[in-house]
């Protein structure tokens, strides 16, 4: 416990020093509220709209957790068979380059025209805008396997699903890992994309879409929102690297190894 | 199942002797070098390995004794001669334990790949742990290991996939000078309660004396062999043995001279 509090403190101490100096700027430069509103206007923009911004907060989550685990089972399942048949390689990947060019708004109406004001069309916004990470370092790590160990395998007569199940598929999870870190960030963003190219039918837009409407009338309820996000993504991140503190322990132990 | 790489030179009746043991004939292998020219490895290698019986082949670096275990494995084919033997597994040069298995599931690796459950491999392996001195080492990670301790499990990993043949691949080579003689003690011992036909790839002359049958002498490459001694002495040996030291003198007298040639 005491010692998560002093691993938390150059972070706390950091943030307050920002809130602090933004708060001074307020202050003194007199910069109108509508412009950027001071910390504990924010705060209270928080206080007072905690049931609005809370309902479409539970929107947006709920659209990044699924657009991402769309990306994950998505991205990692396009990295295996590209592995496993380098023909597709060469056919997919130029195109998935590609794709990760294509302003969404392009496609947006298109996708609610498919998919109608539901879900869908934002997880597969944010599912393509978070796939491209998780394939590249999937790949990489499927490929970056110590031919040696598969030579062990073949010695031991492994099948070819052996090879894969014992050594190729542990050996990549560190790199998909922080792939899906990658993606994370982006999806965030990712599910704000979504929001303001996608309409929606629901009673919450989520909190992309309330952000933007409140920009100009209701900057503090705007930039409260963006700290719900901003929150957010840092809860996701850590607990993505306390999954791989789990999911592949020997990384962390291997790099404080002497030998 | 025999591996029968071009059988056509080995006539019948010493084709059905080296079922249980190992037989080359003649075989030769080479391989492209970055420039594309071809590099000869081996160049007609001859011997045989009898059963319950252990080989060492001993030569200068890069004279091919890697590439010779590769091809009595059946992971490369050789370009001419032929080979017979016995099913047969290598133990590489380099440990290879996986990082994300423990020592036990390590050890037991080839009892998965071979089909069994995780339970009933991890039984079979727990067994030998606790014969051949690693009880208490089952849940480490191979980090956690010793060098030495980490050549054991690897060992166990070889010996458990069941086969007759065993190639090891300077087992000790990158271990201390005490620690590998330990290794090698606990070698003899293993191998008395675990019969098996070993193929030892060494270039460690002492190694070979202590605890081989029979030494091949390899040329620097193309590797061929240029001297077979067999080591008849009682065991266990003792390093400071004249018997053994005499032996340590021929078979180094006989790589100095292929060197030379």
């Amino acid at each position: 416990m005491r010692r998560a509090v002093v691993r938390a403190l150059p972070a706390a101490l950091l943030a307050a020093a920002l809130l602090g100096a933004w708060e001074l700027y307020v202050d003194v430069s007199g910069v109108a509220t509508y412009l950027l509103p001071a910390p504990h206007g924010v705060l209270a923009a928080m206080w007072e709209n905690g049931g609005l911004i809370w309902r479409n907060f539970s929107v947006t989550a709920e659209e990044v957790v699924l657009g991402l685990g769309l990306a994950l089972l998505g991205g990692s399942a396009l990295a295996v068979a590209i592995h496993l048949f380098p023909v597709l390689r060469r056919a997919v990947y130029p195109l998935a380059v590609g794709s990760q060019a294509v302003p969404i708004p392009v496609i947006g109406v298109l996708l609610v025209f498919w998919w109608g004001f539901g879900i869908l069309p934002k997880l597969v916004v944010i599912a393509l805008i978070c796939f491209f990470p998780v394939v590249v370092t999937t790949v990489d790590g499927l490929a970056a396997v110590d031919p040696d160990q598969l030579k062990l395998l073949r010695t031991l007569d492994a099948s070819r699903w052996q090879a894969f199940r014992f050594a190729e598929l542990p050996a990549a999870l560190p790199a998909a890992l922080s792939g899906a870190r990658i993606a994370l960030a982006v999806g965030v963003i990712g599910a704000f994309i979504a929001e303001t190219t996608t309409p929606t039918s629901g009673p919450y837009p989520g909190l992309g879409r309330e952000i933007i409407s409140d920009v100009n009338l209701q900057t503090p309820r705007a930039y409260a929102g963006t700290v719900v996000l901003f929150l957010f993504a840092i809860a996701c991140f850590y607990t993505l690297s306390l999954a791989e503190r789990r999911l592949a322990p020997w990384t962390r132990r291997e790099r404080g190894e002497t030998h | 199942m025999p591996t029968e790489v071009k059988p056509r030179a080995v006539s019948p009746s010493r084709k059905a002797a080296a079922k249980r043991g190992v037989l080359l004939e003649n075989v030769s292998r080479s391989y492209r070098d970055r420039r594309g020219s071809a590099v000869a490895a081996l160049a007609g290698i001859s011997m045989s390995v009898r059963e319950g019986e252990l080989l060492a082949v001993v030569g200068p670096s890069g004279c091919g004794k890697s590439t010779l275990l590769e091809l009595i494995c059946g992971l490369q084919a050789p370009d001419g001669g032929s080979i017979a033997c016995a099913p047969a597994v290598l133990m590489p040069q380099r440990d290879l334990l996986l990082p994300w298995l423990s020592a036990l599931d390590n050890a037991a690796l080839a009892l998965r790949v071979a089909g069994l459950s995780r339970a009933e491999s991890r039984a079979r392996a727990a067994m030998l742990f606790e014969e051949l001195g690693l009880e208490g080492f089952q849940r480490a990670r191979p980090h956690e290991l010793s060098g030495g301790m980490r050549q054991r499990v690897a060992f166990l990993r070889t010996l458990l996939s069941g086969k007759p043949v065993l190639c090891l691949d300077e087992p000790f080579g990158a271990l201390d000078a005490i620690t590998r003689g330990e290794m090698q003690d606990w070698l003899s011992q293993t191998l008395m309660r675990e019969p098996r036909i070993v193929v030892l790839v060494t270039h460690d002359v002492e190694e070979a004396v202590v605890l081989a049958d029979r030494m091949a002498v390899l040329s620097p490459r193309p590797g061929r062999v240029i001297e077979e001694l067999d080591i008849d002495l009682e065991r266990p040996r003792s390093r400071t043995d004249s018997d053994v030291v005499a032996l340590r003198e021929r078979a180094l007298i006989a790589l100095g001279a292929g060197a030379r040639r």
